[in-house]
């Protein structure tokens, strides 16, 4: 028997693992796809929890959660590929353009 | 228990075979049809009237030598192909051949499934079947398949949208995202959608052609242009399996719009019981016909027309169609509203 | 039984190729992972009975914003994977903070959760609703969620925009 403690769980190791991507890798490609992976976590959650209460609220929140990634990730790319064109990198550490 | 296990298998093996049997010989048709339009025969040689070409080009492609390019990414050049033909061929999962048929007293449905958001369902898996063109491209680490890769695939995903909105149309007709239930709604409302909706069938048949970088909009494969485009580098059965992913997806494009502006499996004028005796010509027989006429039409319409340049082409699709498109919805939601 | 198959081979599958999602060298390979990852999260939903859900997470998600990724990643061509180790990274540290939450997420899913209604008043029949998931997300989306999904419009809209400008070559 499934509960939701199972969906919960499952998504709260998601929830980390992109944590871990966000905390650990320097290339902001993958620090950008593991915002992906915690978001997806966070669908997961809502949405188990839409079917156990069998309302739709869930499930709508969850496409809310797509549409805004959707928008977070055309303007972020944007924005990575702004500062490639002036910096020729995608390591985070050498974008500290307001450290000297 | 049979029911859930064995049928579905059997349909599995029935509806891969048929596709891929159907594709080989679009491949025939094909050529031949642009011969006689061309005033001239085509494939004569093997076999009668070259009816077993098909077989000696399979024949062919199986033995041709394997090449992939030094470097290459070896495990993204394989799987390109496949990623390019598996979602095509997923997607005659719901698309319904025909009603029912009865057989040993068990009635099998002529579908494989049925599920309530089957055109989604469609459209989803045609938007995956844009990573086996961008990946092929890439990783071929060559400069014309690169820049036929990302003009094919920006082609694609700027013509899925046009299209997807003139699906939103027939969904607002029918009042269902189920393939079986938009069929189900030509036959309650007695007319095809395709005479209801013409400019949403027009711009569905310009887009659908976009979307299979048919003619005339093959600038990212022609020979004329980038060599050959995104498959350059590939020789042998994945060249075959590129290839079998373009005329299968043609299959599913004109299927589906068989299936939603043509009346599916339904004969002409299903309610009008004067023409009753069309009925004697089993629905799986309407569909299959009515497939091929849109299939000849985009045979017709290749040999036919010049190609577009690549920004004609953008522009058609995002300044022309998309506007069009847009104002479809709205006047159809707002005649549906009123009315 | 049959859900409790799929839901651990789907959840073993997530969370695989979640991790081959952040460990691997190669960009292309990371982003081909996600869409793996994304495919099976959708296939979650479905056992869900989110099926209306599934769909646009196939088609958004791993068809559209996966393909933007996809795009970025080759136009920044890197010349090699990235090499050079950070000496402040600490990743074992992050590792360890890391699994630190985790297990407190799981101490307060378990022990906050309260067992659910007995099997009677628990998920009905997933056939006899199928068929409304998409209208009850309609209704919803119309109804109650009017104002929100009109603010997403305009929300993508300026999305749109934004990435034009940012992207130009003329800045």
């Amino acid at each position: 028997m499934i509960t939701p403690a199972h969906y919960m769980i499952l998504s709260a190791a998601l929830f980390v693992i992109g944590m871990i991507g966000v905390l650990v890798r320097r290339n902001i490609i993958i620090i950008f796809m593991s915002i992906e992976l915690m978001l997806n976590a966070v669908n997961i959650n809502l949405v188990a929890f839409s079917s156990q209460l069998q309302n739709a609220v869930g499930q709508v929140f969850a496409i809310f959660v797509i549409c805004v990634a959707a928008a977070e990730a055309a303007v972020g790319l944007g924005i990575i590929l702004a500062v490639y064109r002036n910096k020729e990198t995608v390591n985070i550490d050498e974008m500290n353009l307001m450290r000297w | 228990m049979i029911e859930l296990i064995v049928f579905p298998l059997l349909k599995i093996v029935f509806i891969l075979t048929g596709v891929l049997v159907a594709v080989m010989y679009m491949v025939l048709l094909e050529r031949k049809v642009q011969a006689w339009i061309q005033v001239r025969l085509g494939p004569m040689r093997v076999g009668p009237h070259g009816l077993l070409q098909p077989v000696a080009d399979v024949l062919k492609l199986f033995v041709k030598e394997d090449i992939t390019p030094t470097r290459a990414d070896k495990y993204v050049y394989t799987a390109a192909p496949i990623i390019v033909l598996v979602p095509a061929l997923i997607a005659f999962a719901v698309i319904p051949f025909g009603s029912e048929v009865h057989l040993f007293g068990v009635e099998i449905p002529l579908y494989l499934t049925d599920i309530n958001v089957g055109l989604l369902y469609i459209i989803s898996v045609a938007s995956l079947g844009v990573y086996g063109i961008i990946l092929g491209g890439w990783s071929s680490n060559s400069k014309y398949p690169l820049l036929g890769s990302l003009r094919a695939s920006a082609q694609l995903i700027s013509y899925e949208v046009a299209v997807v909105m003139t699906l939103i149309v027939v969904v607002l007709l029918a009042g269902s995202l189920s393939m079986v239930g938009i069929v189900e709604a030509q036959l309650a409302s007695g007319v095809w959608f395709g005479f209801v909706q013409p400019l949403a069938l027009l711009i569905y048949v310009v887009g659908a052609l976009a979307e299979t970088n048919r003619a005339p909009f093959d600038m990212p494969e022609a020979e004329q242009e980038l060599v050959a485009g995104f498959h350059t580098e590939y020789s042998g059965m994945r060249f075959a399996l590129f290839f079998l992913a373009e005329y299968t997806n043609m299959i599913v494009v004109s299927s589906v719009a068989v299936t939603i502006f043509f009346g599916g499996w339904l004969r002409p004028f299903p309610n009008v019981a004067a023409l009753g005796f069309l009925d004697l010509v089993p629905g799986f027989v309407w569909f299959v016909g009515k497939t091929f006429f849109v299939l000849y039409l985009f045979l017709w319409i290749r040999a036919t027309f010049p190609r577009y340049r690549y920004d004609q082409l953008m522009r058609l699709g995002w300044k022309v169609l998309i506007p069009l498109a847009i104002a479809n919805i709205v006047v159809t939601g707002a005649v549906k509203v009123l009315l | 039984m049959g859900e409790a198959i799929a839901f651990y081979t789907l959840s073993a599958l997530i969370l695989l190729f979640a991790i081959l999602v952040i460990s691997v060298r190669n960009t292309v390979h990371s982003v081909l992972f996600l869409v793996a990852n994304f495919l099976f999260v959708a296939a979650l939903y479905v056992l869900l009975g989110a099926q209306f859900l599934a769909m646009i997470q196939v088609l958004v998600y791993a068809g559209g914003i996966v393909v933007l990724y996809l795009f970025v990643v080759m136009l920044v061509k890197l010349k090699q994977p990235e090499t050079h180790r950070d000496p402040q990274r600490r990743s074992r540290l992050g590792l360890a903070l890391a699994l630190a939450v985790l297990a407190e997420f799981v101490v307060i899913a378990l022990y906050g959760f309260v067992t659910p209604a007995p099997a009677g008043a628990a998920r009905p029949t997933d056939a006899a609703l199928a068929v409304h998931n998409v209208q009850e997300i309609g209704w919803a989306l119309y109804t109650d969620f009017l104002v929100p999904f009109e603010v997403a419009s305009i929300l993508l809209l300026v999305a749109m925009i934004g990435a034009i400008v940012l992207a130009r070559r003329g800045m």
